[in-house]
Parts: structure tokens; C-alpha cells; sequence
């Protein structure tokens, strides 16, 4: 058994935060390099050049990348033989989120659902564990916005519908979110297990890298045709037209009941923030 | 598409009325921010008959609700949020005089219908870039509703502030026309 303090995780918790808010990644960073000189409307390109100049002022600066920091939804992977000491380990968390919130200038935005009063630090945070082997733990920090957010869907499609079912409907969907979402976005899907995993895979599917492609060929092929599909529909950054409406797009498939199909579509903007550290 | 425009607040009906979809608009003078929870209250006080905090005749109202700003910054990161949760109120409010509302992402047909109607335009700001918009903002003060937090109604002085027109005042929609432009489906 491997002791580690909730002070540690509270610490970890609060950074992560703190640099997923400030610092978008190199693959994200990489991906409006390409659209920049891609992109065939100069609106387009013109809107992609002020994304890349916000990120090297939030870098610089230290400042958020986007006013909407997000709920604090957080993957986190518990080795067996870690032995956590020091406290209650879901206090420690919302402890760094409160911290990270605070010290690091973000905006709190959870509220009461029907009130919509400010919990006022952001908590309680959307925390999804796994118990792994190992002696480690691993903690992802996604800081998930609202607009992007709000154009997802969960959808149980009759199994007949097969794979074609499932790139439609995201197209569709994607189509219909129009410039709500801040696109370009990137797509995480989940596709399998039942109502509530098909969201958990398609929120889990964001935290891959730009480019990366699913290990089965043919989910792969999949996912390159929906992007192309995408693509295609001309919405363009911001919705102001062009052909970069999303970066990447990710399928996470599992099994799923012999009646059902579950899908679930999480849309993410092109803020596309998560970070990730190892204790 | 794409002329380069500039204009100080407050508006006027002939101010909006030379605009098209597709210009590149920098804003300088105040404009106002309001989110939510404050155009609900907004539209309570109209419907109680009362006045408002803030007299939106000729004004433009920002929806948007800003990260904390930083010791000796006016503002936090402060880009736009996504208009339609203001749909229900925004016409009301553009026929008592309200000249531009900047945002992101689409608005329902009423609002547009308002916007010929009583001569106001819907700019958009570029979603997500909260820390360069934040450079345009030289002042800000908050002049009701405190107690919302980041949707309080603030006072803002900008300089430059860059937008692009998306719906204009005969109707056109920049995402409409964008998107059928470079659509290839
Ligand atoms: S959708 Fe993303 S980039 Fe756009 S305002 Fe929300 S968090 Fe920011």
C-alpha cells in the first residue's frame, strides 16, 4: 500500500485547473495552424488567427482562455494499492477546485438548477472515478464549458439503424448546433453500454489527442467520413461559413443490450481544455 | 462582405441602417453587458410598468459574463455567451430603442422580425476569445444588480472592440449566407 495525503490531491486538483484554463494544448494549437492555411474564406481564417493570438495572450498572460471556465469535471484513475490518508478524497478534490477557482481568477458557474444561485467556487465538482491496478493516481481536470455543452445529446436509436444511423444522426446534430457551440469543435461520441455510459464514453472520448484515431480500422474509417461529412456543411469558425467546422471527432465504442443502440453526442468547443498529471 | 467599419455609441437608426452582414464593425464608447438572470429582471420591472437601471435607447447590451479580472486589470477574460437564452426578452427591448445586442450563435425569428422592424443590428463577437477581447475593454463598473456575480449589468468603456455583423437590419443572416457559401453538400 502506497499512502498518498489529500493535501497532494488538493494541490494537483487546484494546478490542473489553474493550466487547463490558461494553457490549450500543442495538438489543439496545431490544428488552427492548419485550418489558418487551409480554410478557403478569409473570414474564416481571419477568425482562426484571432483564436491563436487569444491563446498566446492566455498563455502569456496567464489569464483564461475563454470567461466560461466550466464546470470542473474530473476523470480520475484510483490504483488499488493507493492508500489515501489525511481525509475524505471527494473533500480534497472540490478543496482544489475551490483553490483553483480562486487563486487562479476563474469564473464559477455552477448554480442551482430551478434558483440558479452561485454555489459561489465552482463546486461540487462532476467527478468520474475508476479503481485500476497500480499504486498510482491518475487525475484528468476537463473544465467543461456551458455553450458546447448545451448542444449535446444523449439519443437510444432503434439497432436497425446501424452504423449509417449513428453517423447521421451526428452530422445532424452537429448541423443543427449551428454557431451555438463555438466551433471549430471537437466531437466526442459514445456509442454502446446503456443510456447513462453511452455519455460518460462520449465526455471520456474528449480527452484524446487531435489526430488521434480509434485502434479498430473500421471505427476509424468512421470517424474520418463524419469529419469529412462535417466539414462539408459549410458553418465555417464561428458559424460565419468556411470548412473548418470541426477539428476531430472520437467514437468510444462498447457492447450494448440486444434491444438497444445507445448514442450520446458531447459537443466541445474549440476551447478544447483538459490536462492531465500523475501522482 | 467584409467592409471595415467604425462606430462610437450611442447609435443611431441611420448608424445601423449602413451596415450589411459580413462587416467588420470596431466598436468604441460604452455598451453595456447583460446575461440572463438580468434581462429577466430587466423584462420583470417593464412588465411592473417600473423604469429600467439603464436606458437602453440608442445602446448596445453585450451578453456576456466575465471571468474576475486580475489586480490592476478592468476585466477578466470576456468574450461572448450564446444568444438564444436571451430570445424571449430581447425584442421588447429592441422596440424601446436598443440599437445592437453582441453575442454568439443564432437568433429566433421574432428577434430578427424586431430587428428590421425597429432598426437594430445583432453583432458577433469571436466566442471563446475572452483573453483579446478582454484588450478592447479599457474600463468596466458595475451598475446593477451586483448580487448576480459575473451576469450583474456592467458599465463597459471599449476602444476597438472588434465584431462582425450578423444580422442587419433588412433581414440578412451572415450564418444563413456563410454556410450556404461554403457548403459543398
Ligand atoms: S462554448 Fe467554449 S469557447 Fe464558447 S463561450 Fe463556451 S466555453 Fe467558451
Amino acid at each position: 500500500m502506497r499512502e498518498v495525503h489529500t493535501d497532494e490531491i488538493t494541490n494537483v486538483v487546484r494546478d490542473l485547473f489553474m493550466d487547463a484554463n490558461c494553457n490549450l494544448g500543442e495538438d489543439v494549437l496545431a490544428a488552427f495552424d492548419h485550418a489558418i492555411e487551409k480554410d478557403e474564406s478569409p473570414v474564416a481564417r481571419e477568425v482562426m488567427k484571432e483564436l491563436k493570438e487569444n491563446a498566446r495572450i492566455a498563455r502569456e498572460e496567464n489569464s483564461p482562455i475563454c470567461q466560461d471556465t466550466g464546470l470542473a469535471v474530473l476523470f480520475v484513475e484510483l490504483g488499488q494499492d493507493v492508500h489515501i490518508i489525511g481525509g475524505n478524497f471527494k473533500d480534497a478534490i472540490n478543496d482544489g477546485v475551490r483553490q483553483g477557482y480562486m487563486e487562479g481568477y476563474l469564473r464559477k458557474s455552477a448554480c442551482d438548477p430551478f434558483s440558479r444561485k452561485n454555489t459561489g467556487d465552482n463546486t461540487p465538482a462532476i467527478i468520474h472515478l475508476e479503481i485500476v491496478p497500480g499504486d498510482k493516481i491518475k487525475i484528468m481536470a476537463v473544465p467543461k464549458g456551458g455553450g458546447a455543452e448545451n448542444m449535446s445529446r444523449v439519443n437510444m436509436l432503434t439497432p436497425a439503424v446501424g452504423i449509417e444511423g449513428v453517423k447521421d444522426f451526428v452530422v445532424n446534430r452537429v448541423k443543427e448546433s449551428g454557431s451555438n457551440p463555438c466551433p471549430p469543435t471537437v466531437i466526442g461520441v459514445g456509442i454502446g453500454g446503456t443510456f447513462e455510459r453511452s455519455a460518460l464514453l462520449a465526455k471520456k472520448a474528449l480527452l484524446r489527442k487531435i489526430g488521434d484515431r480509434n485502434p479498430d480500422p473500421e471505427i476509424a474509417k468512421a470517424e474520418e467520413e463524419v469529419l469529412d461529412r462535417i466539414n462539408k456543411l459549410g458553418i465555417g469558425p464561428m458559424g460565419y461559413g468556411g470548412n473548418t467546422t470541426s477539428l476531430d471527432i472520437f467514437f468510444e465504442v462498447e457492447p450494448c443490450h440486444i434491444a438497444s443502440l445507445p448514442l450520446a453526442v458531447n459537443i466541445q468547443c474549440h476551447a478544447s481544455r483538459h490536462k492531465e498529471a500523475i501522482i | 462582405m467584409s467592409n471595415k467599419i467604425e462606430l462610437t455609441t450611442p447609435l443611431s437608426t441611420e448608424d445601423v441602417e449602413k451596415l450589411n452582414i459580413g462587416d467588420k464593425v470596431f466598436l468604441n464608447g460604452i455598451i453595456y453587458t447583460g446575461r440572463d438572470a438580468a434581462h429577466k429582471r430587466l423584462i420583470d420591472l417593464l412588465n411592473e410598468g417600473k423604469e429600467l437601471p439603464i436606458d437602453v435607447k440608442g445602446q448596445i447590451i453585450y451578453y456576456m459574463g466575465p471571468s474576475p479580472a486580475k489586480p490592476g486589470n478592468p476585466i477578466g477574460s470576456a468574450g461572448p455567451t450564446t444568444s438564444y437564452r436571451m430570445d424571449a426578452y430581447a425584442p421588447k427591448l429592441i422596440e424601446l430603442g436598443m440599437k445592437g445586442m453582441i453575442g454568439k450563435g443564432n437568433r429566433a425569428l421574432e428577434v430578427i422580425e424586431a430587428m428590421k422592424k425597429y432598426k437594430a443590428v445583432y453583432l458577433g463577437a469571436t466566442g471563446g476569445a475572452g483573453a483579446l477581447i478582454a484588450k478592447s475593454i479599457k474600463k468596466a463598473e458595475i451598475v446593477a444588480y451586483e448580487d448576480l456575480g459575473p451576469e450583474a449589468i456592467r458599465k463597459l468603456e471599449v476602444e476597438d472592440f472588434p465584431v462582425v455583423v450578423i444580422n442587419d437590419t433588412k433581414g440578412n443572416d451572415l450564418y444563413v449566407e456563410g454556410a450556404k457559401k461554403y457548403s459543398k453538400e
